[in-house]
């Protein structure tokens, strides 16, 4: 229970990972919620029987066969603690839930961010779910390097002269 | 000092006017109390303590601390976070020469002790009597809590005697919730709460909620009071008072004061007492410091009022109300240098924690505030490592600069008027203090006296609503209404509340309910 000290997963505290495979497919969630809190909408959410969790105590478990990428989970999840992950075209894809201003824009630049609240580098935003859409969570996919992909975990906004 | 912009909220302020702060002209908009007004121009110093003339600010802004007590057009003694601004009032700080800001009686704080320590007004100048006289005199004039009222209050008052099945006092999400499911089941209803609104602490909580999707869990704080407050809308058998305080319970009778102007003798078939909490202080140098705020005082004054508490702001606890007023502060962009804990580990959950950190928010765990710096406001905290018996390891004291410290170690239930009301208490540090003995329908050993919420004992909203929907079910049943459907219902929440509990977060509320269950302690017994 160490990333209770540290407020972050360490690599080996990772819930188990989606095959190369599966994530050239098509997107699919990923879950950082390894600790038993009594939280449900995520599961309530996923109408493709794709996240299971044996009481709303217990920690979701994933199955990315059944996970479709429809997003519905990461709309609601109060614990922004659901990222969609996809490869393609040797590119890597985050989508991640985003809460701040000044709003992300489609085409934007911005810094990348791990875990720790580190920079990584930088990426492109390729599409954005318009706060007003969603209860002003802002749904945002950023174009990474691949590797990085289980490590980017928010982004911040490159200031005018920065 | 006023947000405009904010992702979550949008600020609707209403007309300009102007009040009047120590004969100085301050700007407000209508809908703002005093004491936000005031933070928004710049003022700190609130009033100034009663003996050793310490300034003090804000603290709870929620009506509970007595550090914001000023005059207001001529009535000493207002907590002026409850008060709300109208065009021309008169404000004044009390207990201080000429003003709170610039008390030249502060001198008092550095000397008083080495000539006048506690207890000497029972101990120095006592003899003779008219020694005695004269010095308790000019101590009074010293020491104490404002002028008395230059005139007697002028205005109409009047009296309202209502009779009704059910009074739920508190309208947060477990006492809106017991008034729904009452007056669903077809009772009649009064809702009272001392706010303009409804929604108690809710209408602060701007992220989305845990908990279980079927009591709205994934939805933000501020719209389950909307939703809530729709719901009552609709319900025609509760009749909502606002600004209506609850003073005491007396043999059944309800007493309260609605508007400060008219007195209302309630007298109800059962009560729910729905009071909520309040924010716990912490003890350590300079706590006292305007600047040192309760996390809450700080919600209400960002996300309700839209005024920045400061730039940058330091959060002492790491429970689920410090990580989330954390990413709160972040939203409204608002640095925050530290988060510290004294436990050697997060309090709340991970997931909140993670939200943070993955901002840059360092957390450090196994540390406490030793003290807060600055003069007559914050200006830096000092914090130390903790060893394992919880004493400060000397050389691991570190200086962060902030302009505010938010304290966040937890709440303690607004019990008084169930101890008024005669109902057999417990202090139960698992539920956050002293609360009611309950049966598993939230009566407590005075019969027709229900509690539900935070006042039963230190949860979260989900919990709240549920025990407030069966406290408000149970007395509908009670009085002879709902029949069958409700007796269901009744039961599918219970069941609902047991399995929310069954995680490792609910084990100490469990067990702390354990030692005020009637039912178990008749076990017991038995
Ligand atoms: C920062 C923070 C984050 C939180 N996050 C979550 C979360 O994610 N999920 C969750 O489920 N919960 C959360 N909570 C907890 C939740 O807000 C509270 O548990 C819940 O509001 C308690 O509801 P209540 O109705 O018992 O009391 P309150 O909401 O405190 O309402 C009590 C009401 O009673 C009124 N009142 C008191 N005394 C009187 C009187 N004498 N006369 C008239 N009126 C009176 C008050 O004005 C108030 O409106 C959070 C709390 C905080 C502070
Ligand atoms: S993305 Fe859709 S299908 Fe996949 S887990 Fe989330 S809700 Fe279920
Ligand atoms: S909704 Fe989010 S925080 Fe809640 S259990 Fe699911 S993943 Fe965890
Ligand atoms: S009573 Fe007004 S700030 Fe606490």
């Amino acid at each position: 229970m160490s990333y209770l000290v540290r407020g972050y997963l360490e690599e080996d505290e990772l819930p188990p990972k989606p095959s190369k495979e599966r994530l050239e497919e098509r997107a699919v969630a990923y879950i950082e919620c390894p600790q038993e809190i009594p939280c449900s909408p995520c599961i309530e959410s996923c109408k493709y029987d794709a996240i299971r969790m044996e009481n709303i105590n217990a920690p979701p478990e994933m199955d990315y066969e059944k996970c479709n990428g429809c997003m519905q989970c990461i709309r609601v999840c109060p614990g922004l603690a659901i990222f969609m992950l996809r490869l393609k075209d040797g590119k890597g894809y985050v989508t991640l839930a985003h809460e701040f201003l000044p709003w992300p824009k489609k085409g934007q630049e911005v810094v990348l961010l791990n875990r720790k609240g580190e920079e990584v580098g930088k990426g492109k935003v390729t599409w954005v779910l318009p706060p007003e859409r969603n209860d002003q969570t802002s749904l945002v996919r950023v174009e990474i390097d691949p590797d990085l992909i289980f490590d980017v975990r928010a982004i911040r906004i490159i200031e005018e002269g920065e | 000092m006023r947000l405009e912009d904010h992702p979550i909220v949008k600020f609707k302020r209403g007309k300009e006017v102007t009040i009047y702060f120590n004969g100085k002209p301050v700007k407000a908009y209508e809908g703002e109390t005093v004491a936000s007004a005031l933070y928004a121009a710049g003022i700190r110093t609130f009033s100034r303590s009663f003996r050793f003339h310490r300034p003090r600010g804000f603290f709870c802004a929620i009506g509970k601390c007595s550090s914001c007590l000023m005059e207001v057009d001529g009535i000493p003694n207002i907590r002026v976070c409850k008060v709300y601004v109208r065009d021309g009032m008169r404000i004044k700080t009390q207990n201080s020469f000429p003003n709170a800001d610039s008390d030249l009686l502060g001198f008092l704080d550095s000397i008083i002790d080495r000539f006048y320590p506690h207890g000497s007004h029972y101990k120095k100048f006592n003899r003779p009597r008219i020694l005695r006289e004269f010095v308790t005199k000019q101590i009074r004039g010293f020491a104490g809590a404002g002028d008395p009222p230059k005139k007697v209050f002028e205005g109409n008052a009047s009296y309202e005697k209502i009779e009704t099945d059910l009074a739920v006092i508190g309208g947060g999400p477990a006492g809106m919730s017991a008034a729904i499911f009452a007056a669903r089941a077809g009772a009649k209803v009064i809702l009272m709460d001392e706010n303009p609104f409804l929604g108690g602490q809710l209408v602060k909580q701007t992220h989305r909620f845990f908990g279980s999707g079927r009591h709205r869990a994934g939805t933000r704080g501020i719209r389950i009071a909307e939703i809530l407050a729709d719901e009552i809308k609709e319900l025609k058998n509760i009749d909502v008072r606002y600004e209506t305080k609850v003073f005491g319970i007396y043999n059944g009778v309800v007493g309260a004061v609605e508007r400060d102007k008219k007195l209302l003798e309630i007298l109800p078939k059962k009560i729910v007492v729905a009071t909520g909490a309040y924010e716990r202080t912490l003890v350590f140098e300079n706590n006292d410091l305007p600047g040192v705020y309760g996390a809450g005082g700080v919600q209400t004054l960002m996300n309700v009022f839209g005024i920045k508490p400061g730039n940058v702001g330091l959060i002492v606890g790491s429970g689920n109300v410090g990580l989330i007023l954390t990413y709160q502060l972040m939203q409204a962009g608002i640095k925050v240098a530290a988060i510290v804990e004294a436990m050697p580990r997060i309090g709340g959950y991970f997931v909140h924690a993670a939200k943070v950190r993955r901002l840059g928010v360092p957390i450090y765990t196994g540390y406490t505030i030793q003290r807060a710096i600055g003069k007559k406001k914050v200006e830096a905290a000092e914090i130390v490592k903790l060893d394992e018996k919880w004493c400060a390891v000397k050389g691991t004291e570190k200086r962060i600069d902030c302009d505010f410290i938010c304290i966040a170690i937890g709440l303690s239930p607004t019990h008084e008027l169930l101890y008024q009301a005669g109902c057999k208490m417990r202090f139960i540090p698992e539920l956050g203090g002293l609360v009611p003995l309950r049966n598993r329908y939230g009566e407590t050993t005075v019969e027709g006296v229900y509690v539900a919420g935070d006042v039963a004992g230190i949860e979260e909203a989900t919990a709240a609503m549920m025990e407030g929907r069966i406290a408000g079910i149970d007395a509908a049943i009670k009085i002879g209404y709902g029949g069958d459907e409700a007796l269901k219902v009744r039961e599918e929440v219970v069941r609902d509340l047991k399995e929310f509990r069954e995680g490792p977060f609910g084990e100490r509320i469990v067990s702390g309910l354990k030692k005020v269950s009637i039912e178990e302690l008749q076990e017991a017994e038995a």
